[in-house]
């Protein structure tokens, strides 16, 4: 599903976070922006909410460590008990190792699949790419117009990005690589 | 914008009013205790290692910050260094249970009275003997002593002398203070608290004394920055040096619960005798203590400051601050009291108010250290870095 978007390329974060300021006040819908590396800031430019992978994390963490604890108690106890240098079969301080291991490996993979699902990234993913000078140089806030691609609007819109300081403005569709 | 605190005559009356309601407990304690005797030095030894470790916690945190070149802290930077003031206090402290030790005041330490055939003791007396025990102590103090002291000089030096040359000099002595402090951290916990106990040894001991150490200062450099705010003082510190100091106390909390957790775990799996004869007395007569030195430095702040918003929040960071503060506390009480008291030990008048008069100690040294300079070292060359801190979320 290739969509068209109306671009706004800038060549700097500065510039790019003092564009993002003026789109908002004039009421632009942005519907992504495609930076190089992270620009700090932007996503309180953007309106954007704390990310809740970190409530994933915790999730994640909570069920490694109970399973490693229950996953332990039951095969020492009642799988397979073991008589190990006299210890008592519910040996709680031998079990805190493993149950801090399987927590952390938890809460690691319930954050990395969160945000790759999330993120729609992973073996054989299909990632529409915009321009590949996105991952060089350039920074790009993509308007959508699929609704509103009237000629009017188009030239309403690029005339506003031109304001906000853009260095170069364009039409396109993206591409699938 | 120089800033000055004032000592006013409120917080003289009350850090005084401890310190008397400390002199009140330890009088009274001589009335009411048949053991009195053991009881004071045993918990006077408790309190000043505790407390010295607070304020050695001070310089550590000047030192480490100067060494990572990072600038967030040079806005509270102040208080630490207020803290550090109270070295000379703990160490002179620390310099009468040395003379105690010499004149027989105390039995704190059962190997300075061996028994003819203890053979464990007769071979660590190379090491465990008075004058070699007496030389050591007295190199730690004067060393630490002598580190704060050129820190907070050259720090206050640039207060009135905006040149880069004070800045990179205290860099050079931090860096000394680091290597002098990584081995007399260690050596003083086994000398001062590990020997209390001179027939058990753990490798593990010097860094778990050292990450207590971080925690419980952090603590309080927390308690006395909110403070100060509250006061009226400060307005420059806001929720991003906050959040900092939330996460060194989330993080050494976990630290310490990994170090005692790992010098338990091996001893209980190992169950050899004599390394179990640290923990037996514990778990036998201070079960409870026990768990709920595990519970409040662990579970506890584990739990409160998970969350960003929380080390965001001052009175949830000032709560959780109260309990490590009391429950680093509980963790010098259950190293000193089984090998120095036994089960005699107890928590009653006496210790808490021997503590409240070691807190009145502390306030006032640190308070007087406050008045000696701005609350702001604003010819630091991080200065403006730290005035405007913020992260972006």
């Amino acid at each position: 599903m290739n969509t068209p978007y109306i671009s706004a390329w800038f060549d700097d974060d500065e510039k790019l976070l003092s564009g993002l300021k003026v789109f908002k006040e004039k009421g632009i819908k942005i519907a992504d922006v495609l930076t190089p590396f992270p620009v700090h800031g932007i996503d309180k430019v953007l309106g954007y909410r704390r990310s809740w992978i970190a409530r994933v994390g915790f999730i994640g963490g909570v069920l490694g460590a109970a399973s490693a604890l229950v996953f332990q108690a039951w095969v020492f106890t009642k799988s397979y008990p073991l008589n190990i240098g006299g210890k008592p079969f519910f040996a709680l301080p031998s079990f805190i190792p493993v149950t801090f291991e399987l927590t952390v490996l938890f809460a690691a993979f319930a954050m990395v699949f969160a945000f790759l699902i999330r993120s729609k990234l992973g073996p054989g993913a299909k990632t529409e790419i915009y321009d590949e000078r996105i991952t060089d140089d350039r920074f790009v806030v993509l308007v959508d117009i699929n609704e509103n691609h009237s000629e009017e609007n188009i030239k309403k819109i690029s005339a506003q990005m031109a304001e906000a300081g853009a260095m170069d403005i364009k039409i396109k569709l993206t591409e699938n690589k | 914008m120089e800033e000055k605190f004032i000592f006013s005559g409120k917080y003289k009356f009350v850090s005084l009013l401890l310190i008397l309601t400390g002199l009140i407990a330890v009088v009274a304690g001589f009335f009411v205790y048949h053991d009195h005797g053991s009881r004071f030095w045993a918990n006077f030894l408790m309190n000043t290692t505790y407390f010295n470790a607070i304020a050695l916690c001070g310089v550590v945190f000047i030192a480490v910050h100067m060494l990572g070149n990072s600038g967030w802290q040079v806005s509270i930077q102040r208080v630490p260094e207020a803290m550090s003031m109270f070295l000379p206090v703990s160490g002179f402290l620390m310099l009468v249970i040395l003379a105690g030790l010499w004149f027989n005041f105390h039995h704190l330490y059962h190997w300075a009275h061996p028994d003819p055939h203890d053979t464990i003791l007769e071979l660590k007396k190379g090491y465990l003997n008075i004058p070699f025990f007496s030389i050591r102590t007295i190199i730690y103090i004067a060393g630490w002593i002598i580190f704060a002291r050129i820190l907070r000089k050259i720090s206050v030096l640039q207060d009135n002398n905006n040149d880069l040359k004070y800045f990179k000099k205290s860099t050079v002595y931090a860096a000394l203070f680091i290597v002098f402090f990584a081995i007399t951290s260690s050596t003083s916990a086994w000398d001062w608290l590990m020997s209390i106990d001179a027939h058990w040894y753990s490798t593990m001991y010097g860094w778990y004394i050292f990450s207590g150490l971080f925690v419980s200062g952090t603590a309080v450099i927390i308690l006395l920055v909110l403070f100060l705010k509250g006061a009226g003082y400060m307005k420059h510190v806001n929720k991003e040096h906050l959040h900092d100091l939330g996460k060194y106390l989330f993080g050494f909390s976990i630290f310490w619960t990994y170090l005692w957790f790992s010098q338990y775990l091996l001893i209980w799996y190992g169950n050899i005798p004599e390394e179990t004869a640290y923990y037996v007395p514990r778990l036998d007569e201070y079960r409870n203590l026990f768990f709920i030195n595990l519970g409040v430095n662990f579970i506890f702040p584990f739990l409160a400051l998970m969350t960003r918003n929380s080390k965001r929040q001052p009175w949830i960071l000032a709560m959780v601050s109260v309990v490590a503060f009391i429950g680093h506390w509980i963790d010098y009480y259950l190293i000193v009291m089984p090998g120095t008291m036994g089960a005699e030990a107890g928590i009653g008048f006496f210790e808490i108010g021997m503590t409240l008069g070691y807190i009145g100690m502390f306030l006032f040294v640190v308070f007087w250290g406050l008045t000696k300079a701005s609350l702001v070292p604003e010819n630091h060359p991080y200065y403006k870095e730290s005035m405007e801190y913020h992260t972006q979320y």
